[in-house]
């Protein structure tokens, strides 16, 4: 009964039933909404978001945040693209590792702003945001990489499928999911991740090495979201320097805000962020079947935001409440 | 930085002499580098020491930069906002759609501005009432405001009558309205907060909240006065806003946050709350007006002034950290 119970409270259960919830109520109205097509549509929506959604939860979890991560996938998905563009005999594979390192040492720079000069990530990250995309610009000369630059084995990875007829981008998403999971339970690092975002004050107080693990997370961030990039170049065959990557970070943002990883760090769990995304991807399949148009997407985005948060906090006042007895003030 | 280790024993240090006092605060080297931005702009061209050049130049971002006065006081009193600027797109979009749909223009004008009010007061009962903070909830309601606009406006631009557009051209003076509307809300402000009862307590709360409520200070009450005026000042400039354009769409001024935090940092204001003056923030507005126009005269691409925003902010806050880090008593 208690293991049924606690199982009941958990944050993702009520998660996973309004995905249910949500997908009965479309289901109701419009009935190709329950069909296997568009579970693969919800799918094909998400991988992206899911990559970014991860590197967003390590962030919120170490009590930063990452806005450029928007930025980030661009100028990343650009250098792939530049490349390919420059050198088309190159092996298409190799896509992958530069734009991977590309976010990365993007990411290491907001993490070195943010500890050598103690800076607070949010404004750090707006800085960044402008910055990197103002840099994809340059370095593109304000041009797009056209679908024909693109090697086509790369676009083929958001259709083709290793094994039951799913793609390539979503498994990589999952992939990536597992392995944050993995990292977050399973190593010193995650567990640290969580001892520095609970308690700054207290982390080095354990021999926590602040400045490293904050460091690690932002490259970390930076790094997934170069492989959102090229995973964008897959999915879309299309870099822009304008467009590519723009609003990401609120999306993930969203995402991982449902999925009720707490502002305040110190608590999130992959399994939470994975239902926010898909409850978010569930939401941007429904509206074009219910007939709403693609303009209210951005609205439904915030209102989800401020819905979660206000969620977020009567949860942990409750929560409050049991462990000390003491009304808040 | 081996001086302030000295700090252990606990000797009176001599006061500083005057000149280090004025010489080493945000607000000079925000002067210093106007000054040399003055000199650098008009060396690239001629004709840039022209002042109706500058002052039509500065009508382009007035709008921002009276938002960014009131933004000063929110941040001084620790909080921050970032959707400002949606609160510009969804006002004067709000009153363009309401004028349009046959309402009185002087009517539409005040929906506009309850409706900035509106807004105002939902950062306020988020951030103040439900103490979330007031990072993450300005994130969410700028995608949701940003959102709403989109709602109201769809991708098209609403036209405006010919007698409402061209509050730029109206001059004061042989000054531009809005310029005289800014200087003299930074006069107004600059004096509220330097010479008034309410201006000092802002910079308590700000400094040290606790103290504050101990010292009898309302603070609660203070800051969501500062949530209400900045809601309502951004509505009034996204109407102004509407007026110098023409036209309104749902991507005014979008990314308008950067630019207007960026002047509150530029001007020095500290980012934790407690320090900063309007008259920093006003400095940093013709700052900043000067180096874009500077770099438009160049021909420098809309690009490379995205990454020039970027990294000005990040200098500019690690100079204000560095310079208060400096001076702390």
């Amino acid at each position: 009964m208690s293991i049924l119970r606690s199982l009941f409270l958990r944050r993702e259960a009520g998660i996973a039933l309004m995905i249910v919830l949500f997908c009965l109520a479309v289901g109701l109205y419009k009935s190709q909404f329950l069909t296997g097509q568009s579970l693969r549509i919800v799918l094909l929506l998400t991988p992206l978001i899911m990559i970014g959604a991860m590197a967003q939860m390590l962030v919120l979890v170490a009590r930063h945040v990452d806005l450029s991560i928007g930025s980030m996938l661009g100028f990343s998905a650009m250098v792939a693209g530049l490349m390919y563009r420059e050198f088309p005999d190159l092996y298409w594979l190799i896509g992958f590792p530069v734009a991977i390192l590309t976010g990365a040492a993007l990411g290491m720079i907001n993490g070195l702003l943010v500890t050598v000069f103690k800076l607070p990530s949010i404004i750090v990250t707006l800085g960044t945001l402008s910055l990197f995309r103002g840099l994809t610009f340059i370095i593109s000369d304000a041009r797009q990489i056209n679908r024909s630059d693109i090697p086509s084995e790369l676009k083929a990875m958001s259709r083709t499928s290793p094994v039951f007829d799913i793609p390539w981008i979503i498994l990589i998403a999952f992939g990536v999911a597992l392995m944050t999971y993995v990292v977050v339970r399973h190593t010193q690092l995650g567990r640290q991740i969580y001892a520095l975002g609970s308690n700054p004050d207290a982390a080095p107080l354990r021999g926590i090495n602040v400045t490293k693990v904050t460091l690690i997370v932002f490259t970390l961030s930076g790094a997934l979201s170069g492989l959102a990039g090229i995973l964008y170049a897959s999915r879309w065959g299309f870099v822009n320097p304008s467009n590519t990557g723009a609003g990401f970070e609120f999306q993930v943002i969203a995402a991982v805000v449902i999925g009720g990883v707490s502002i305040n760090g110190g608590v999130g769990t992959v399994m939470g962020t994975v239902l926010g995304v898909l409850l978010l991807g569930c939401v941007a399949a429904a509206l074009p079947l219910l007939g709403i148009p693609g303009s209210t997407q951005n609205a439904i985005y915030g209102a989800v935001i401020l819905i979660a948060l206000l969620i977020d906090r009567s949860v942990r006042q409750r929560n409050e409440n049991k462990t000390s007895g003491v009304a808040a003030t | 930085m081996s001086d302030s280790q000295v700090a252990f024993n606990r000797e009176p240090v001599a006061a500083r002499p005057t000149w280090h006092v004025i010489l080493v605060r945000p607000e000079s080297m925000t002067l210093l580098l106007l000054v040399a931005g003055l000199v650098g702009a008009s060396i690239l061209s001629p004709f840039f020491l022209d002042v109706n050049y500058i002052l039509r130049s500065f009508t382009l971002t007035a709008e921002m930069s009276l938002v960014a006065l009131v933004l000063t006081l929110v941040v001084i009193s620790g909080e921050i906002d970032l959707s400002p600027a949606a609160n510009m797109a969804l006002s004067a979009c709000l009153f363009a759609w309401m004028h349009d749909a046959g309402l009185a223009l002087p009517l539409a004008v005040l929906v506009g501005l309850l409706a900035g009010l509106l807004m105002g007061a939902i950062n306020a009962f988020m951030t103040i009432r439900l103490q979330l903070p007031s990072i993450i909830v300005t994130i969410g309601t700028l995608i949701f405001y940003r959102g709403l606009a989109q709602v109201i406006a769809g991708d098209r631009s609403i036209r405006l009558p010919e007698h409402f557009i061209g509050i730029n051209t109206v001059m004061v003076f042989g000054v531009p309205l809005p310029v005289v509307i800014f200087v003299v809300s930074a006069i107004i402000l600059g004096l509220v907060l330097g010479t008034t009862v309410i201006g000092r307590q802002i910079y308590q709360i700000g400094t040290n909240q606790n103290a504050a409520l101990h010292a009898g200070i309302n603070a609660k009450r203070i800051k969501v006065g500062l949530f209400l005026l900045l809601g309502v000042v951004s509505a009034a400039a996204g109407i102004m806003a509407a007026s110098r354009l023409g036209s309104v769409r749902y991507d005014l001024v979008q990314g308008g946050e950067l630019q207007m935090v960026l002047m509150a940092m530029l001007g020095g204001t500290y980012i934790f709350g407690g320090r900063g003056t309007i008259l920093g923030t006003f400095l940093a507005a013709w700052l900043l007006v000067i180096v874009s126009t500077g770099m438009t005269v160049a021909n420098l691409m809309p690009a490379i002034q995205l990454t020039v925003l970027g990294i000005l902010l990040i200098v500019a806050i690690i100079a204000t950290n560095f310079i208060y880090a400096r001076t702390q008593r």
